[in-house]
């Protein structure tokens, strides 16, 4: 029996009269890949942002393993362990990659602001815990020399890779990816690809991703949601999705001129 | 920065920060009661101290955390008021319970105490910036702590029975009773420890990933709060930090002073501050502490020029903003441009991120 990781049940969002997502239906299972599709201002990133905490559905509920997280802080559900990327790269780019991985894990600290202060022992011992923890997830993503580098010196296509290592630091069980194929080259699409299927299969993860990119959905998602105008059109196998007139519609227009 | 071998290093290196701070120590007071060093430089070293702590705290928001705080002197009258009242009422003869509360003497054990009250209530005033910065940000909470500095000037201007806008004093009584019990210049020893102690704690702070949270909040507010920082915890921790170590200068300044009046807390000082912060470079420690001495030194100076002070201060700002935005450091510490200072401050390596 598949087990459900995310369920989303009847979500509705409205931005004063607009509504920006209606009565969206979803179940995600765990380990595997899908995806959510839908041309420009369908509601794709409301989506995203409604399940980690930045709006509050105005209807609706989102349970994570079970549990409801609608209405709770964006740090609270990251402790929960879900993981997420952005459209554009938002890395702390003036703190070291190694900080970045380590501010990651304020969710399992372990020490107060007093600990801190006197440097006693329980936050010498998380410290040393945090510290050799992001080491070994920048070895693991072939980034140790990078370590001590900002994020803003790196070019694109590593960065992009160091804000999905971050995510993993939070050791998701959901990762959600926004757009992680945006601003690459071609080539760099297809290192995507191997790479997002390596975190899949390394880390044991549920990935949840948004794309624009045909390719990058296509060969890996083994279900597809597609949205337009807040509302569900279809949802299937990358083949049904591809034939399914709906979506044609939506992302050509009906074909009258 | 915190892996094994260096730990090692750090532990067997300590000492001689430590044994320079000692030095420093035993000679600035030795100097001073052996004669050498006369009233006046005494007081400047004083302000010069008093002057560090402002800054250093002020860092904490306006560097590391990067809001933009602009009532810190507000903290700061709390700090002074608090303690000095106080101060006056355990040690001294005074108007509200006649005979001090307590002998005169425990000064010299309570002193520092008092100074801390004085710093742990300017903390809870910190919470009235500390509660708007949850949802406010940028220009709007600059604007909010311009509005908590005269809150609380004018607030003070208003106590009658801390003299209003006349001021308080009677500070120097209780100095006094301490030097009847040991002779000793208290003033610059408890600065001294005081500058000392809140140096060592903001960088502690700064350098754990604790405190890393503050300035993940700089870079980017949103995605700290997606990595799993409680960003409104955080914001809480550095406002009442900055405003409680600003509350301890306060309360040092007013004993040094001897007398205090709101007007002493104004707009003017808390961009006496901001300059500071700005001169020394966002986000730099060793920057606050290096321009905490230059600036005071220069006002010192500039003395003369009087009520003209407040032209070429603003003056300095206009020109720094123009020619070298990121201060003297950058956010760089002194030791990231003296590589050969690491030796001996060892744990000073970790930049402030």
């Amino acid at each position: 029996m598949a087990e459900t990781l995310l369920e989303i049940k009847d979500l509705t969002h409205r931005f004063g009269g607009l509504t920006a997502v209606s009565d969206l239906n979803f179940e995600i299972i765990k380990d595997e890949i899908v995806g959510l599709i839908g041309p420009n201002g369908a509601g794709k990133t409301t989506v995203f942002n409604l399940v980690s905490g930045f709006y509050v559905p105005s209807e609706g509920d989102i349970l994570y393993k079970g549990e409801r997280i609608n209405g709770l802080k964006p740090h609270e559900i990251a402790s929960r362990q879900i993981g997420r990327t952005f459209q554009n790269i938002r890395l702390w780019s003036d703190m070291t990659v190694l900080d970045n991985i380590k501010i990651s894990q304020h969710y399992r600290l372990g020490y107060n602001l007093m600990d801190a202060f006197l440097q006693t022992k329980k936050y010498k011992k998380h410290e040393k815990m945090i510290e050799a923890d992001a080491h070994e997830l920048l070895e693991e993503f072939q980034l140790s020399d990078l370590a001590h580098e900002m994020p803003k010196n790196l070019p694109y296509g590593i960065q992009r890779r160091v804000e999905i290592a971050r995510a993993l630091s939070l050791k998701p069980a959901l990762l959600m990816l926004d757009e992680p194929a945006a601003g690459l080259s071609s080539s760099d699409v297809s290192e995507l690809i191997q790479y997002i299927q390596w975190i899949k299969e390394n880390f044991k993860l549920t990935i949840w991703m948004i794309e624009h990119q045909m390719q990058v959905i296509m060969s890996l998602c083994s279900r597809i949601k597609v949205i337009d105008f807040g509302k569900e059109l279809v949802t299937g196998t990358a083949e049904e999705v591809r034939n399914s007139p709906e979506v044609i519609k939506a992302y050509l227009g009906d074909g009258e001129i | 920065m915190t892996d094994i071998p260096a730990l090692a290093k750090r532990n067997s290196r300590l000492p001689v920060s430590t044994m320079a701070i000692l030095a420093l120590f035993a000679l600035m007071v030795g100097l001073t009661m052996a004669g050498v060093i006369n009233k006046y430089i005494q007081s400047v070293l004083m302000f010069i101290g008093i002057n560090i702590i402002f800054s250093a705290s002020l860092n904490i928001v306006n560097g590391y955390m990067g809001e933009f705080s602009c009532g810190h002197g507000g903290f700061m009258a709390v700090g002074a008021y608090v303690s000095s009242v106080l101060s006056v009422v355990l040690f001294t003869e005074n108007s509200f319970t006649g005979q001090p509360l307590l002998p005169p003497g425990s000064a010299i054990f309570l002193f520092p105490v008092v100074i801390i009250i004085g710093g742990l209530v300017a903390a809870v005033f910190g919470l009235l910036v500390a509660i708007p910065s949850f949802k406010t940000r940028d220009d709007y909470l600059a604007i909010i702590t311009i509005a908590a500095n005269f809150i609380i000037v004018t607030l003070i201007n208003n106590i009658g029975a801390v003299g209003g806008s006349r001021g308080f004093m009677g500070m120097k009584k209780s100095l006094k009773a301490m030097e009847a019990v040991i002779d000793l210049p208290y003033m610059i020893i408890w600065i001294f420890i005081f500058v000392v102690l809140s140096i060592v704690m903001i960088r502690r702070l700064m350098n754990s990933t604790y405190g890393k949270g503050i300035s993940s909040i700089r870079y980017d507010e949103t995605s700290a709060e997606i990595m799993s920082v409680n960003t409104n915890h955080m914001k809480l921790v550095a406002f009442m930090f900055s405003s409680g170590l600003a509350g301890i200068a306060g309360g040092l300044f007013a004993h040094v002073m001897g007398f205090v009046n709101p007007a002493s807390f104004s707009i003017f000082k808390s961009t006496e501050g901001l300059v500071m912060v700005y001169l020394g470079g966002m986000g730099s420690l060793s920057g606050s502490v290096l321009s905490a001495v230059i600036f005071t030194l220069m006002l010192e100076a500039l003395r003369p020029l009087q009520i003209l002070k407040w032209v070429l201060i603003p003056l300095m700002l206009i020109l720094l903003m123009q020619f070298r935005p990121e201060g003297l450091l950058g956010n760089r510490e002194l030791s990231d441009v003296f590589p050969k200072l690491k030796r001996i401050f060892i744990r000073k390596d970790s930049s402030n991120g």
